[in-house]
């Protein structure tokens, strides 16, 4: 199943990499169909998923380096099966959403989304260590390229290295650990490494080294720079795979390999994690309410709710993961829609500048409807998917510690703050006629760029049942393997 | 049934809002009031079912959250206090739509208005039905988002923004300390549906909980995290700036939401919460407090503002704090009954200022109005209805509930109790005073408003004129009819819905207080409005040389500045808060501290090590000579170190180190 999803994204990769380049619309249309499809099979991946179990489903074997015992097992279960989903939902949207706005190397950049969509499914299907390092990292390349490339001002090329950079100092500390763990196992098969228990030191040091890594991707203070400087200078679309992708890989990183392996050194250092986390939210939130750049701006809420999210990942306590999850895929939603309005009003006025903007309502109320649903999403309003996230992370972290869950939920406050000001800014006042001098509502191509979006968003919010039920039983399971009562004396 | 009483207004907003520019102002306006005339029909069948036949309704729909024990349905309870919130609600916004119908004509987006009323309406509805904390907590948040958008209807104008803002972000405090209020429900009793909840409030009496490293008792914890909730939305005392900043939103806004209904989303609340509020007496006793300074206050600030809304949103302030504070002294019925009084009068006070408003062409300032009896017959006769009723005249709607309230407060006999009831009876002085002040400036005194105004002054058309005829109605007797049904002794008209622990009851006990304390505030009432009939009509010079006076200007100040809330909380917390936003946490901290020690220092340092490296490459063979003889001695020297050393330097990294230093060279000449 896997298999086919990628097969088909390689062909449609292979197919545009043999279309003359001044066949644009050709281009364009393999590129788009190509996404298209492979979300419509990878649907059949959530209709055919068998909820009663946490095993991997759909599992795709691979022999590879069988004398290393490193093999390519690919599969599915509770806990990847959206991060699949997200992926081949956000592509398309993604590349949908810069038919128009990339013309430079538009074959190129087809093909860099293509294979980083590629990448994306194969991080969160592989089911060894070692192959989830090496796509964790691969995603980097074609990220890199698409900031240095197609970002908008001179100053991409300073935010595409220290995208990479931030994101590689971390890891070169996660590959040291890997090695460890394999020379120590003697296979970075997950399954395998799920039955051998490390002991206290190595745990610890262990974590660690992944710990560097991950949270460098989420990101965590005070790794946290290069994500407002690689939002503000990628394209839009890149913007949104970043924010609803890539940050995705640190929460699913701890879920997926720093819980389950190390179980005794993350509850060890949940005070620094919450302590990292509660920091990040606070600071992130009165941050960006200073910005001015509304990518910036963008950015550090990102950084506030990925936060949150580490902390519903750290309570031991299946109501904070489930939490954690879900708010990881609606800020998957939430956010790259916001970085899509921001993309609908800088393809119109090439300004990212919040001074330029005001009273937009006047002329583009659609836009400014979905705005503000983006925005009541993003402060978690009731009846949207982030409340839904949000709520049970902080209930599961009021269980672990109640001080956390109170500095925690000061989000609530501050982000009302940050978000109400630039939909403001934005949406009302009066229209700045010196600046502003294109007047047309978004058109077919961009309502249907939201609308995935938006319907995802409010189904998440309001019957949110359906996606619980096939995260269930795998974060059940998960819960067993780290409770902390095991080790905890 | 019950169901389209909730359905109905969503159904006409998402008409009125999504198809309002095939309908037309008027398609939308018929479409949106009479879906919730229908709503207030069922409603009105829903109270006889229920309060009045006595079979409460419960309808559970579909599971929404659900993850380990933290189950929450989408449920729907209608008992009698649901009941009595929905003939309330929707009978004054169906009223409210119908005035807003001719109000706002003129307004070419009357359809979003006619839709954002009837969402903010929905939501209510689903608050107060819900029957379970997320589902209340939903319509909670969705009134707060309606709110906004109403405040801000008039999206161009700065003031509007800005209060619609302040608004919600207060109100985001409240549900802070309510969202913290349920996740400690959830966590005790693995439930947030109000039945398992309430039923194991007893087994939970004498329990502690550690929060905030502070120990206390659970259940006075979850009451005051409640009232925390309750504070923002019913505008108590420390939260209360946004409510009279609110009156920026038009006049229908103002006497549907923050006069009658979302406001009292509070007192609601802790009527709901009645079984849980009953065994926590520290949490009782806070709210007590809090309710009474609030009527204290608000009534104080309420003396002397010149904006006829914002007098309207004071006096609203200060009777939800009597609503609290009848709910602290376990009085919940008289809470809900004083609450549901005033939603009538009050909504009937607000569109009468918004006919008088409309009628002088917009203006708001009193000053600037006066001798409109003439002009406005209708509006006055309305308007003085209203505040009569609200001053708690003997036998007007008002008196039926006020006075009851200030009784049981006085027959708690508790320091909370006797506070809350003097401050309450004094706080009837001053509203009686600026009532009739505000009559007075409106009505009585001579002109002063610009001659275009006042000629082109008119009364209210029918549409609007009708909403204000049928309100003066309840505004006059619904006190009296209901008294004995809703809180009479020994009335079965609350079955479960409302929870008094026998030992905090104390209706009876309020039959027995001293006959001068049952008198005093009716007293004070009759004497504040006096006064100020005497002071406005014959002595105004007097009043005058007191305003000038030294002291006069600084009370003047201080209460026209509404005891400098807005002033403190901008200056000394908000200011705070942007000037660390921008100063610490962005410019010394990210863009100094993490760039220094990050990629700018990093970048630095290589480029000047590489620097230093490159100097070393003189091209002298005598040089590397040198460097060559100097290394190897190092490296001799250091294989005759004992092997503890060795292991830690290691000389193949030391002859990788060189090996670079050369190739540094190479990389500068090559770039």
């Amino acid at each position: 199943m896997i298999k086919l999803l990628l097969g088909i994204l390689l062909l449609g990769s292979l197919f545009i990499l043999f279309i003359p380049r001044h066949q644009i619309f050709l281009i364009r249309f393999v590129g788009n169909a190509t996404s298209f499809f492979t979300f419509f099979v990878s649907l059949f991946l959530w209709i055919l998923f068998d909820d009663s179990t946490p095993k991997l489903q759909f599992v795709d074997e691979i022999v590879w380096l069988s004398q290393s015992n490193i093999n390519f097992t690919l599969g599915v279960d509770g806990i990847s099966l959206f991060f699949i989903l997200l992926t081949t939902l956000l592509i398309p949207i993604c590349l949908l959403a810069s038919w128009y706005s990339v013309t430079i190397y538009v074959k190129e950049y087809f093909i860099a989304f293509l294979l980083m969509e590629v990448l994306l499914v194969l991080v969160f299907s592989v089911s060894d260590l070692l192959l989830f390092y090496i796509f964790f990292e691969s995603v980097l390349i074609p990220m890199y390229i698409i900031i240095g490339v197609w970002g908008s001002r001179e100053r991409k090329v300073r935010a595409a290295y220290m995208f990479f950079l931030y994101t590689l100092f971390g890891s070169v500390l996660m590959l040291l650990g890997i090695i460890y763990i394999y020379v120590q196992v003697g296979s970075t098969d997950y399954e395998t490494l799920l039955n051998y228990e490390f002991n206290g030191l190595e745990q610890k040091l262990l974590w660690l080294s992944f710990f560097a890594s991950l949270a460098s991707k989420i990101p965590m203070l005070p790794a946290h720079i290069w994500l407002p400087e690689a939002h503000v200078e990628a394209p839009t679309a890149g913007s949104v795979v970043l924010a609803g992708i890539l940050l995705k890989l640190g929460s699913y990183g701890f879920l997926r390999f720093s819980l389950p392996l190390f179980p005794a050194a993350s509850y060890f250092f949940t005070p620094l994690v919450y302590t990292l986390s509660i920091i990040g939210v606070i600071y992130a939130s009165l941050t960006a309410i200073r910005q001015t750049d509304l990518k910036r701006i963008i950015a550090y809420t990102s950084v506030a709710h990925m936060n949150l999210v580490v902390m519903g990942l750290f309570c031991f306590n299946t109501v904070g993961l489930e939490g954690a999850i879900i708010q990881s895929i609606s800020h998957g939603f939430v956010s790259s829609a916001l970085f899509l309005v921001i993309g609908v009003v800088y393809d119109r006025h090439h300004t990212r500048m919040v001074k330029y903007y005001s009273g937009l309502v006047h002329t583009m109320p659609l836009f400014i409807t979905i705005f503000l649903l983006f925005t009541m999403a993003n402060i978690a309003l009731p009846g949207t998917s982030s409340f839904v996230g949000e709520f049970l992370i902080l209930a599961g972290v009021f269980k672990a510690n109640t001080t956390g869950a109170f500095l925690g939920a000061t989000g609530m406050v501050l982000g009302g703050g940050y978000s109400l000001w630039l939909f403001n800014r934005i949406a009302y006042g009066n229209l700045k006629l010196q600046y502003i001098d294109h007047f047309s509502d978004i058109n077919r191509r961009e309502f249907f760029v939201f609308l995935p979006l938006i319907l995802g968003t409010l189904y998440m919010g309001i019957y949110p049942e359906v996606f619980l039920t096939s995260l269930h039983s795998s974060v059940v399971n998960l819960t067993e393997i780290i409770n902390p009562s095991d080790f905890s004396s | 049934m019950y169901l389209n009483i909730i359905f109905l207004p969503f159904l006409g907003s998402f008409i009125g809002g999504f198809f309002g520019r095939f309908l037309g102002p008027n398609g939308s306006a018929i479409v949106t009031t009479s879906c919730i005339g229908f709503s207030c029909i069922l409603s009105m069948t829903a109270f006889y079912e229920v309060a009045l036949a006595g079979c409460p309704c419960y309808i559970k729909l579909a599971p929404w959250i659900d993850s380990e024990l933290f189950n929450v349905p989408w449920g729907f309870l209608f008992d009698s206090l649901t009941v009595v919130m929905l003939v309330v609600v929707t009978f004054i916004s169906t009223l409210v739509h119908l005035y807003s119908t001719e109000y706002m004509s003129h307004d070419p987006h009357l359809p979003r208005f006619m839709a954002y009323l009837s969402l903010f309406t929905a939501f209510m509805l689903v608050l107060v039905t819900g029957d379970n904390y997320m589902q209340m907590f939903l319509g909670w948040e969705g009134i707060g988002l309606s709110s906004y958008l109403l405040i801000n209807f008039w999206f161009t104008r700065l003031q509007a923004n800005k209060a619609a803002i302040k608004a919600m972000i207060v109100n985001r405090i409240g549900d802070f300390g309510l969202a913290l209020g349920i996740f400690m429900i959830y966590i005790f009793f693995q439930s947030v549906e109000y039945c398992s909840v309430f039923a194991m409030v007893p087994f939970f009496a004498d329990q502690k909980v550690c929060f905030l490293s502070l120990n206390c008792n659970l259940l006075d914890a979850i009451g005051i995290l409640l009232f925390i909730g309750a504070v923002g939305k019913s505008a108590q005392l420390g939260l209360h700036t946004w409510l009279p900043d609110a009156m920026e939103g038009p006049t229908p806004v103002s006497a549907l939401i923050h006069a009658a209904t979302l406001v009292t989303a509070g007192v609601f609340l802790m009527a709901r919460s009645s079984p849980l509020l009953e065994y926590a007496n520290g949490a009782l006793s806070v709210i007590t407090v809090f309710g009474g300074m609030t009527a204290f206050f608000a009534a104080t600030t309420g003396l002397l503002q010149n904006d006829l809304k914002r007098v309207i949103a004071y006096s609203t302030c200060s009777q939800l704090g009597y609503m609290v504070f009848a709910c602290g002294v376990s009085n919940y019925a008289v809470g809900v009954f004083h609450l549901a009084n005033h939603a009538f009068f009050k909504a009937l006070l607000f569109l009468s200022a918004g006919s008088v408003i409309h009628g002088v062409s917009d203006e708001q300032d009193m000053r600037k109005m006066g001798g409109l009896r003439r002009l406005l017959p209708f509006t006055y006769a309305m308007m003085l209805i209203g505040s009569l009723s609200l001053m708690g005249m003997p036998f007007l709607t008002g008196f039926y509930s006020k006075d009851v309230i200030l009784e049981v407060a006085y027959a708690k006999y508790t320091i909370p109790g006797h506070f809350a009831y003097w401050l309450g009876t004094f706080a009837a002085f001053f509203t009686a005073f600026y009532s009739m002040r505000l009559a007075f400036l409106t009505f009585l005194s001579e002109p002063n408003g610009y001659r275009p105004i006042i000629t082109n002054a008119h009364d209210s058309p029918i549409r609007m004129a009708l909403p204000l005829a049928i309100l003066a109605v309840p505004s006059i007797f619904i006190g009296f009819i209901a008294r004995d049904m809703i809180i009479g002794l020994g009335s079965d008209f609350w079955s479960n819905a409302i929870f008094v622990h026998p030992k905090n009851l104390n209706s009876i006990d309020a039959e027995f207080i001293p006959h001068s304390m049952k008198l005093l505030p009716v007293g004070l009432s009759i004497l504040g409005a006096s006064s100020a009939v005497i002071f406005y009509s014959y002595q105004s010079q007097a009043l005058y040389t007191l305003k000038i006076s030294e002291l006069g200007r600084k009370i003047y100040t201080f209460l026209n500045r509404k005891w400098f809330f807005d002033k403190v909380y901008n200056e000394y917390i908000t200011q705070k808060f942007l000037s660390f936003g921008y100063h610490t946490s962005y410019k010394t901290i990210d863009r100094g501290l993490i760039e220094i020690f990050g990629p700018m220092g990093f970048s630095t340092v290589v480029m000047k090590k590489a620097n230093l490296m490159r100097e070393l490459q003189t091209g002298y063979i005598y040089h590397y000579a040198f460097f060559i003889f100097i290394g190897t001695g190092v490296l001799i020297c250091l294989s005759l170190l004992d092997k503890l050393t060795l292991s830690f330097i290691d000389y193949r990294i030391l002859c990788l180190l060189v090996a670079t230093a050369f190739a540094s060279r190479q990389i500068k000449t090559s770039l």
